[in-house]
């Protein structure tokens, strides 16, 4: 039997074994505060507010570090209980400042939302002052370690799922932060900006920065052309900012509210992964040809990015030199799009919608501006367009459906499974599987690279010849196929990266609450947008097919050369 | 500043063991001239160890025995252990800070002393004690303390002529 007889708060249930008390409880219904906790990562057991009472143990226990026991008697609901839980939130909030009004995280913030529960209304001791300097030293993210809690979350991702280790605990006693050494920011630092520790943040320590007053400004400005990209990932994710579950496929109302909101066109990033793909994989096949500088490692996710060039600089020649589906379209929007449009590229206002806090920097990078003009002028995470969105008092649900403008707004199915984890590298092989031999794929689905198992591999027969390719996502799993690829022990052709576990889909940018169980679920609503798409191969797209013949003559021609192609540089262990 | 390889050969001798961080961290500061772990030396062990610097940090700046700042010529530690404590060590630290014009944890300008607190110097039974560089001073009062600092002072002084008269 996998199962045990618990009583909680007087009622027989019958529990798996292995369970938490925290968990068992859970599925009564019950749900437990927690704070330090997260289903993801390992046990802390730091905050103490989970606590609940266990017969014949004299001292409340954490219900998150507890596991069940035969007969365990558990009370969630007695007065000693409520007055601890109680009491633990004025301790916290005595050493916290009282900023809930103007705090970023006011309305989703994990504290407030249980101080508002368990009716905190008195706070002892003096109100904390902001004794600590705020972190702006990067354009993605800032910290404010006078909101931090030292719950260790941040510290946990950016240790295990990232392995990079930028945040960790430091000093001792009442001196305790969670900073990178010496106190230092995070541009002098190690840190690739990707944003996980943000995603993971109860309250609002650590956050992206904030630019919705720079788009706000532009679209009041009636001199400025307007123009949006909205990223794959971001169709699947952005419902759950007005409350829907995760999965649901919303592009229409998407486009709806972009335009609503007043941009001149909204336009699809998925149009420069179609590109991408087609660049890609010419440079691919052009590298098995020679047999040089294999495997190709992907180069769409800026986190990565900024990994490579600060702790692999040695396999910078590996990388693909595309730029990013969302740089190409910001050089695009400021040329072609520009010269179809007969609008003056200065007067083009470029504005990203990412899943992404690493996108802010990559679209800051002064070596992105190949038509003369910033690529991309504003990043918004999925957050910050959530923040938009309700701030002009839309009714996202209520929204109807409407369509991308032509002709950067036109896809592939291809383009939309970028987003997930293997999308690339399936988007890309159903690509040069066609353009190699000729025939066109029976069946488009690669499924050994599709899933959230960590590194995924497979071969494919291409030609004749077997290829191999590996797709990896999160950097602690990154960091296992640099080490293969550098020891000469990996045989792939070709790897796909993507820094944020699941990919973009799980990006720093999302949607808070965005777990691995979310994260499967918005890789399962961008397969069945690729499903749902009348192309779903990337050489197939009609307006790249246009882009090709009008303007970028072939794929690695000269102009692709100028706009869509960049350089890296050994950065040394700073961003900066 | 401390050579690389001072550091290397110390984390060699710990069987570059990452579980023996902690001595490590107690080694390279001892062999530092001015008996602190320095940042080049966080980043160097980090970086032989294969650990991020944030956790070699976190390590460094929870134990009071390691000092992330440098120290003075002489390195004063009181001890604040309880039998210390009830034979009086208070005015013996007050007596030190005053004379020296520095608080516990500091150092004083011109880098010749600091003052530290620390548990138990193994010499309980000549309490209140301190402990200047490697040397144990014990049955101290206020003056006897204030004495041995001008003495300090004297040798210091007599130390940086002698080095002078020899150009
Ligand atoms: S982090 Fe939460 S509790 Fe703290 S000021 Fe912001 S909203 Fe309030
Ligand atoms: S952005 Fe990523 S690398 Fe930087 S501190 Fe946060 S989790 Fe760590
Ligand atoms: S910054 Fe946020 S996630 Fe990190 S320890 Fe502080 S409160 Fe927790
Ligand atoms: S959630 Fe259980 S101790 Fe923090
Ligand atoms: S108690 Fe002070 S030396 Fe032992």
């Amino acid at each position: 039997m996998n199962k045990m007889k618990i009583f909680v708060n007087g009622q027989e249930v019958w529990i798996e074994k292995d369970s938490t008390v925290l968990n068992a409880v859970k599925q009564q219904g019950i749900d437990l505060p927690t704070l330090c906790h997260h289903p993801d990562q390992r046990v802390k057991a730091n905050c103490r507010v989970c606590v609940v009472e266990v017969e014949g143990v004299k001292n409340l226990v954490a219900s998150c570090s507890t596991k069940v026991a035969e007969g365990m008697r558990i009370t969630t609901n007695s007065p000693r209980v409520r007055e601890t839980v109680r009491t633990i939130l004025e301790l916290i909030f005595a050493d916290h400042p009282h900023e809930c009004l103007t705090c970023i995280r006011n309305g989703n913030c994990e504290l407030r939302q249980l101080a508002s529960k368990y009716g905190v209304r008195d706070i002892e001791g003096e109100k904390a002052n902001n004794i600590f300097p705020q972190d702006k030293s990067t354009p993605s993210l800032v910290r404010n370690p006078n909101k931090c809690i030292k719950c260790g979350r941040c510290a946990e991702v950016c240790h295990h799922t990232q392995n990079v280790g930028i945040l960790y605990s430091h000093n001792r006693g009442t001196e305790v932060c969670i900073a990178p050494e010496y106190g230092k920011q995070l541009a002098e630092v190690a840190c690739v900006l990707c944003g996980q520790c943000a995603l993971v943040c109860p309250v609002g320590a650590i956050h992206e920065k904030d630019d919705t007053d720079l788009v706000w400004e532009a679209l009041a400005n009636p001199h400025k052309h307007v123009v949006v990209q909205t990223a794959p990932a971001v169709r699947v994710s952005i419902a759950e900012e007005f409350g829907l579950p995760p999965g649901e496929i919303s592009t229409g109302k998407l486009v709806t509210a972009l335009r609503k909101l007043g941009f001149d066109q909204v336009f699809d990033t998925d149009f420069t992964a179609d590109l991408t793909i087609m660049e890609e994989g010419h440079e691919l096949l052009q590298r098995m040809q020679t047999g040089k500088n294999l495997p190709l490692l992907t180069s769409c996710s800026p986190g990565w990015i900024n990994y490579i060039e600060q702790y692999y600089p040695g396999l910078l020649p590996l990388v693909s030199t595309c730029k990013s589906p969302q740089q190409m379209f910001g050089a695009l929007a400021k040329t072609y799009y520009a010269q179809s449009s007969g609008i003056e590229p200065k007067n083009i206002f470029v504005v990203s919608v990412m899943p992404c806090t690493a996108k802010k920097y990559e679209a800051a990078r002064p070596e992105m501006n190949s038509s003369g003009f910033r690529d991309v002028d504003a990043v918004l995470t999925s957050r910050e367009l959530g923040r938009m969105l309700r701030q002009e008092g839309m009714d996202f649900q209520k929204l109807t459906e409407s369509e991308f403008d032509a002709p950067l707004g036109i896809s592939s199915g291809a383009a939309a499974i970028f987003g997930a984890t293997g999308g690339v590298m399936e988007a890309a092989l159903r690509t040069v599987y066609e353009v190699v031999t000729g025939e066109s794929l029976c069946k488009l689905e690669f499924s050994e690279v599709r899933g959230m198992e960590g590194i995924k591999e497979a071969s494919v027969e291409l030609d004749g010849k077997e290829i191999k390719v590996a797709v990896a996502h999160g950097l602690d799993k990154a960091k296992k196929v640099m080490e293969l690829i550098q020891s000469g022990k990996a045989d792939y052709s070709f790897v796909e990266i993507m820094c944020c576990p699941g990919g973009c889909i799980g990006g720093g940018g999302q949607p808070y609450g965005t777990t691995n169980e979310v994260r499967a679920k918005r890789i399962e609503a961008l397969y069945q947008v690729d499903e749902n798409m009348p192309v779903r191969k990337s050489h197939e797209n009609p307006a790249v097919q246009d882009l090709y013949r009008d303007f970028l003559k072939e794929p690695l021609g000269e102009l692709s050369h100028q706009l869509l192609h960049t350089e890296y540089r050994n950065r040394g262990l700073s961003i900066n | 500043m401390m050579s690389s390889t001072i550091v290397q050969d110390i984390i060699h001798q710990h069987g570059g063991d990452k579980a023996l961080l902690l001595q490590v961290l107690l080694a390279v500061q001892d062999a530092d001239p001015q008996k602190y772990l320095s940042e080049e030396s966080v980043n160097e062990i980090a970086r032989i160890l294969e650990i991020p610097r944030s956790r070699v940090y976190s390590t460094a700046s929870f134990y009071s025995e390691i000092s992330l700042q440098p120290r003075g010529i002489y390195l004063i530690r009181v001890c604040t252990n309880a039998p210390c404590e009830n034979a009086g060590k208070a005015l013996v630290l007050q007596a030190i800070e005053k004379e020296l014009g520095i608080g516990a944890g500091q150092t004083t300008s011109d880098g010749i002393f600091t003052v530290e607190c620390v548990n138990c110097l193994g010499a309980c039974y000549m309490s209140p004690a301190i402990k200047v560089n490697d040397v144990i001073y014990g049955d101290l009062t206020p003056e006897k303390a204030v004495k041995i600092i001008a003495e300090l002072r004297k040798e210091y002084q007599d130390g940086q002529n002698t080095s002078g008269s020899c150009i």
